[in-house]
């Protein structure tokens, strides 16, 4: 056994497109670290955000990361239509270059994009929004979001060393066992999102507690904003869905390092069973995504309408039925695999019957907009834009549903359209309304708005261009995942079409980004000095933007939904506030520490660099042990000090 | 709850307002432009997607277009539950987009009800009629489910037609028992004759699939699955692997041919006149991985080729055996057993 | 920081009670997780059971005599921890501490038991590489045995700390998610008991 496991330097040798991609990742990374020394910031960079346990910063830089990704993954969708719209005969991929692209969009998108938005907005919202200051385990949170951090690291280290799996999104077996992908691409995309998982999980138990538990003073639950319930629904089936995926990774890195045989052809492995597996956690996820989703559009029609949400109490029970189903329905990911005609059927209509729930929902938001005067900002126009997008994704998915339609669509680009009209149309749209919607009190400053509107007109656009097509290949029986195509079959016309409904997809990107960067330009005409830029209805609008680091200098007290709204329609003066001292979680760089351990753990393995693996093990218990006996993770901020804060602010 | 800063937020409101209605002019003359110009790029965009198909072709929508009576029933379950559902996307569409034009906040000539949240009715109605929809779906569905089982013989007078497949590592490989020829990438069958596909892996999983004549059935090692087709005349259609299997999936492809029984007739006679006949050893050979595999004929030569294939991933006595096939004993209830999910 | 802030002592008392309360309820809710994550190999292993793939089948696999005295060490082990937070909650330091170590050692006991059988199991041939229910075999009952070290030197801390610090309400709570976790893995042994070692030996 070499002193580097199977790590040789070949791993380090790629063709001029990877190496292109290495040298821009890196070129960035000593950009930042650059950056950071010249103008001396570091110190800066460690206190105020390495370190924090303060859930908004974590927020902050997990969508950050997100968006880093959003735009990886994008480059990775744009070359593969680029690809295929190269057309017949081989496009500029080699058919494992190109398996490893589809391969790595997929994941980052569903794990280090969507995940990644999806807790950024959670921490910088849910405590907000509950009237708390905090979440039941801050540490812990850190930990998670780093944990994060070391999955996006690892899938894109496979690009400088190594590579990356060459199976799809999700891996099936046998191909991704060792015998039929003998690389390191599959043990890459194991642990990156074994790691990331770990912290998905952690953060679920977080803010379920923090949900349950830390509700300001009256806050019932059928008070809740409609988010914090979206929330509480998607955390739930984190914390039910997530260990399937935890031992299902597991299991597969049992079979390719080990020898074992879950999985494998032959040998009494079973890899059917991989599959009811790995979508017993699949399907719940989707929904672990796009609750959120609903929850945000749910808070942006109210607010943008300026009317009461309508059918609270059926949105509630729409979500709860909704995370109740999303575990009676994974088999419709595989209608093929022959189950037979009556368990076939019973998944096809449990899958049919979540268009109930969510059908309700969507007529709810409609009937929110009924004799509301709405005002149609940016957080409005992706609500819009979604109900497009997500009710022709729906109708596709109940034909989906059945099952032998299904058997004709399976596996074709109609199948890839209903997916990325789902996630794209009701996950992303819905994030990026939130994203709009909570800027301001996030960063003290709005976002502009004709840039937004700019983004969303080349996103809507874009996106129908680039996926109508893609149903239509799909029922001329395109597959997915094909790196190449005969020219009998017609095709590349479409995929032609297709691929220009991505370029505008990524004009839609530039202007985010130039709306970032002008909005922060111009910050001072956009400031929001009354900390409720939308005449909003809940809590987290009560307080300044940004928010102070407290949250609340007095905490809440809650009599009605929509507590904020209600309190400002009846009109009444505050008395003088009373300040009490208020405890606080301290920073702490264990979190950093144990992720840099889990990191080197993940690398090691994949390289089954025994010794080291062993090292980062001990390594992450010295360090659980070190804060374990840590008894000095908090302090209280004055009551004078925080009567000092508030009076400065309202200067 | 209230905070003094509510007031700023009024009349920061009412400044904003106030320098709208300033604008209005400047902002009318401006909307006619633009509505010009989308107009103009609308157009535009529509020639440009017109040009790019006429030029580069716009293949067969084989779904839409079945030439198998499986195939052929798919396409109207999905026809009927496509337009069904309409009834809900069109009423959605219509009041989504009347209710956001009729309500916007410029129109103050519209009803303003800030706190009506809540009427039962109307809550009722839509509980209710998605509800009937996804009842009648359902009903059509489990029907549909059970018709159109991939595993259900169909229903016809004329003796169905058995042939084996084999997804290989990257090429497809036909058994016809009966016949007694196989061939690679290339399946030939009587149209109006029910044919019997039944369908195992010596690789990773692949799908199935001919699209003009039946949805596709996942290939997997160590079990059979099976696909129930008949195709109504004579012609070729595409087969193709619809799960990635590897290197060359892509390349997974095939041609089936339905022809009139004489010329299957014709077609076996001439086929049995290969050379090569398909022996354990030279299925062996077939079997290590390959790309873009040409059409290729055999005589078959081993018998119950499918079934030792199935047995390899069975136990380790049958795969050091797997080139003696006769002496296996009791495998027949190994089959579909391996593995399921019971 | 951009504020002052003063180191404290003492905790104010609510603030104790809040943390108490999330803690535990936290650490029921990381349970759910575990009891699914054994859920899914014990879904596993039903599965896999009867895959020897031409080895030994569990009937003759399996010592019973052995898994017997692990399930009454577990079972003893688990009420001396109950005896330990007794002792606990009365604030008898030394017998928590007394019952706490032989809570351990039983475990510690059950774990070497478990690790001959492994070992017994890998030198006769029958390793996880042998076949999916040896795999499936190894990887559950492997696992629990891993959750087991886990509370070993969870709990060798927990002394280490309860001598140090004594029965303060941090230890105390910690003392009690340890004692839930260690009757969690409990009952998850009586799982594997019955459906694994029972069942199968038949």
């Amino acid at each position: 056994m070499s002193f580097f496991g199977t790590l040789t330097w070949s791993a380090f040798q790629h063709n001029l497109i990877v190496t292109g991609a290495q040298v821009s990742m890196i070129g960035g990374v000593l950009l930042a670290i650059a950056l950071l020394t010249y103008f001396k910031k570091w110190k800066w960079f460690w206190n105020e955000w390495l370190t924090t346990t303060d859930p908004k910063k974590i927020g902050v830089m997990y969508i950050l990361v997100a968006l880093l990704m959003l735009v990886r993954g994008g480059v990775d969708a744009l070359m593969m239509r680029l690809q295929q719209a190269l057309g017949p005969g081989h496009g500029f991929l080699a058919t494992d270059h190109y398996q490893q692209i589809f391969t790595s969009h997929g994941t980052i998108m569903i794990f280090f994009v969507a995940m990644g938005i999806m807790f950024g907005l959670i921490n910088l919202i849910v405590p907000l929004q509950i009237g708390a200051r905090d979440v039941a385990f801050p540490f812990l949170n850190s930990v998670s979001f780093w944990l994060y951090v070391v999955g996006v690291i690892l899938i894109n280290l496979s690009l400088v060393v190594g590579q990356f799996a060459a199976t799809g999104w999700l891996a099936y077996p046998p191909l991704s066992e060792l015998f039929y992908s003998p690389g390191v691409g599959v043990d890459y995309w194991i642990w990156s999102i074994q790691i990331a998982g770990i912290g998905s999980l952690l953060s679920g138990i977080n803010f379920l507690v923090t949900i349950l538990k830390m509700r300001a003073p009256g806050m019932t639950l059928m008070k809740m904003p409609i988010f914090v319930w979206s929330v509480l629904c998607s955390m739930s089936l984190v914390v039910f869905a997530f260990p399937i995926l935890t031992v299902t990774l597991a299991l597969l890195a049992l079979d390719r390092t080990m020898g074992m045989h879950f999985f494998s052809n032959g040998f009494g492995g079973n890899a059917m069973m991989y599959i009811n597996l790995i979508w017993a956690w699949g399907h719940p996820e989707v929904y672990i995504l796009v609750l959120p989703g609903f929850g945000i559009f749910s808070e942006v029609v109210a607010t943008f309408s300026k009317k009461r949400l309508f059918g609270y109490v059926s949105m509630v029970w729409a979500l709860a039925s909704i995370t109740l189903l999303s575990f009676l329905v994974w088999l419709h990911h595989f209608f093929t695999m022959g189950a037979g005609a009556d368990v076939n059927a019973f998944f096809g209509i449990m899958t049919m019957v979540i268009a109930i729930p969510t059908g309700v929902k969507i007529f709810n938001w409609i009937f929110t907009m009924y004799r509301g005067r709405i005002d149609f900002k940016a957080p409005m126009l992706w609500f819009l834009g979604f109900v497009v997008t997500f009710t022709v994704g729906g109708m596709a998915g109940v034909l989906l549903a059945i099952p032998p339609a299904d058997f004709q669509l399976h596996n074709s680009l109609f199948l890839v359209a209903h997916f990325h009209t789902m996630i794209v149309g009701g996950v992303l749209f819905g994030y990026f309304a939130g994203i709009a919607y909570w800027f301001p009190k996030v960063t003290g400053f709005k976002l502009n708005e004709r840039l937004g509107r700019w983004s969303f007109w080349c996103w809507i656009i874009g996106f129908l261009t680039a996926f109508i097509p893609l149903y239509i290949l799909g029922l001329m029986g395109a597959t997915r995942r094909l790196d190449h195509y005969d020219a009998s079959m017609g095709w590349q016309g479409l995929f032609i079409v297709s691929g220009i409904g991505v370029l505008i997809i990524a004009a839609g990107v530039a202007f985010m980004i130039l709306q970032i960067i002008v909005s922060f330009r111009d910050r001072k005409q956009n400031l929001d000095t009354t900390g409720d830029p939308w005449d909003g209805r809940t809590l987290e609008w009560s307080t300044a933007s940004p928010a102070p680091f407290y949250n609340f200098a007095v905490i809440p007290t809650v009599t009605e939904r929509d507590a904020f709204w209600e309190a400002k329609q009846a009109g009444k003066e505050l008395p003088k506030p009373v300040y009490t001292d208020i405890h606080m979680p301290k920073n702490s760089p264990i979190s950093l520490y144990i992720a840099a351990c889990a990191l080197v753990f993940g690398f090691a393995i994949i390289w089954h660099i025994w010794w080291l693996v062993i090292l980062a093990f001990l390594g992450i218990i010295v360090c659980a042990i070190t804060r374990a006996l840590d008894y000095d993770t908090d302090y209280y901020v004055p009551a004078a000090e925080v009567a000092r804060i508030e009076a400065e602010r309202s200067r | 709850m209230t905070k003094p800063v509510y007031d700023d937020y009024l009349h920061s409101q009412k400044a904003l307002e106030n320098g709208t209605i300033g604008l209005k002019r400047g902002i009318e003359m401006n909307k006619k432009l633009q509505a010009g110009l989308i107009i103009l790029l609308a157009a535009g965009a529509a020639g440009l997607i017109w040009f790019i198909l006429h030029r580069f072709g716009f293949g067969t929508v084989a779904v839409l277009q079945p030439q198998g009576t499986i195939a052929n029933q798919q396409r109207d379950l999905m026809k009927f539950a496509g337009i069904f559902m309409l009834i809900v996307g069109i009423p959605v569409f219509i009041m989504t987009f009347g209710f956001a034009w009729r309500y916007r906040a410029s129109n103050r000539k519209a009803t303003y009800t800030p706190n009506w949240d809540h009427n039962l009715v109307a809550e009722t109605v839509w509980w209710t009629i998605p509800s009937i929809i996804i009842v009648i779906l359902a009903v059509v569905a489990w029907t549909s489910s059970h018709q159109l089982d991939p595993f259900k013989p169909l229903d016809s007078k004329v003796k169905p037609i058995t042939i084996q497949v084999v997804a290989l590592d990257w090429k497809w490989l036909f058994i016809y028992p009966a016949q007694g020829i196989a061939t690679v990438n290339y399946v030939q069958f009587p149209a109006g004759t029910p044919v019997n596909f039944v369908i195992t892996a010596d690789a990773p999983m692949n799908s199935f699939w001919i699209p003009q004549l039946a949805g596709q059935v996942y290939a997997m090692a160590g079990m059979t699955t099976q696909l129930h087709l008949m195709a109504d005349h004579a012609g070729s259609y595409n087969g193709l692997s619809a799960n990635i299997s590897g290197e060359g999936f892509a390349d997974m492809r095939f041609v089936a041919t339905s022809t009139s029984q004489a010329d299957f007739d014709h077609w076996v006679a001439v086929t049995k006149l290969s050379p090569t006949p398909l022996t354990m050893a030279e299925y062996d050979k077939l079997a290590e991985p390959s790309l873009k595999n040409p059409v290729s004929t055999y005589t078959l030569a081993a018998q119950d080729l499918q079934q030792s294939v199935i047995m390899k991933f069975m136990s380790p006595q049958t795969a050091s055996q797997s080139t003696d096939v006769m002496s296996m004993s009791g495998m027949d209830m190994l089959a579909p057993s391996y593995g399921s999910n019971k | 920081m951009p504020v002052q802030t003063l180191s404290h002592q003492e905790r104010h008392p609510e603030q104790h009670r809040e943390m108490d309360d999330r803690v535990i309820f936290g650490f029921w809710v990381y349970l759910m997780t575990d009891c699914v994550l054994f859920a899914s190999l014990f879904a596993v292993y039903a599965v896999l059971h009867n895959n020897t793939f031409g080895g030994l089948p569990s009937s003759t696999l399996f010592n019973l005599p052995n898994v017997l005295v692990e399930t009454l060490l577990l079972l003893t082990s688990s009420f001396t921890c109950g005896l330990a937070m007794l002792a606990a909650h009365r604030n008898d330091k030394n017998m928590t501490l007394t019952w706490f170590a032989v809570t351990l050692i039983l475990g510690a006991t059950f774990l070497g038991l478990e690790l001959r059988e492994f070992h017994q199991l890998v030198a006769d041939g029958n390793s996880w590489q042998r076949s999916g229910f040896l795999s499936s075999f190894f990887t559950l009952v492997g696992t629990h045995g891993l959750h087991i070290a886990t509370g070993i030197l969870w709990g060798a801390l927990m002394l280490l700390e309860v001598t140090r610090r004594g029965l303060t309400s941090i230890n105390l709570r910690r003392l009690s998610t340890f004692s839930l976790f260690w009757h969690f893995l409990d009952i998850v042994w009586i799982f594997i008991f019955s459906f694994v070692y029972l069942m199968g030996a038949r």
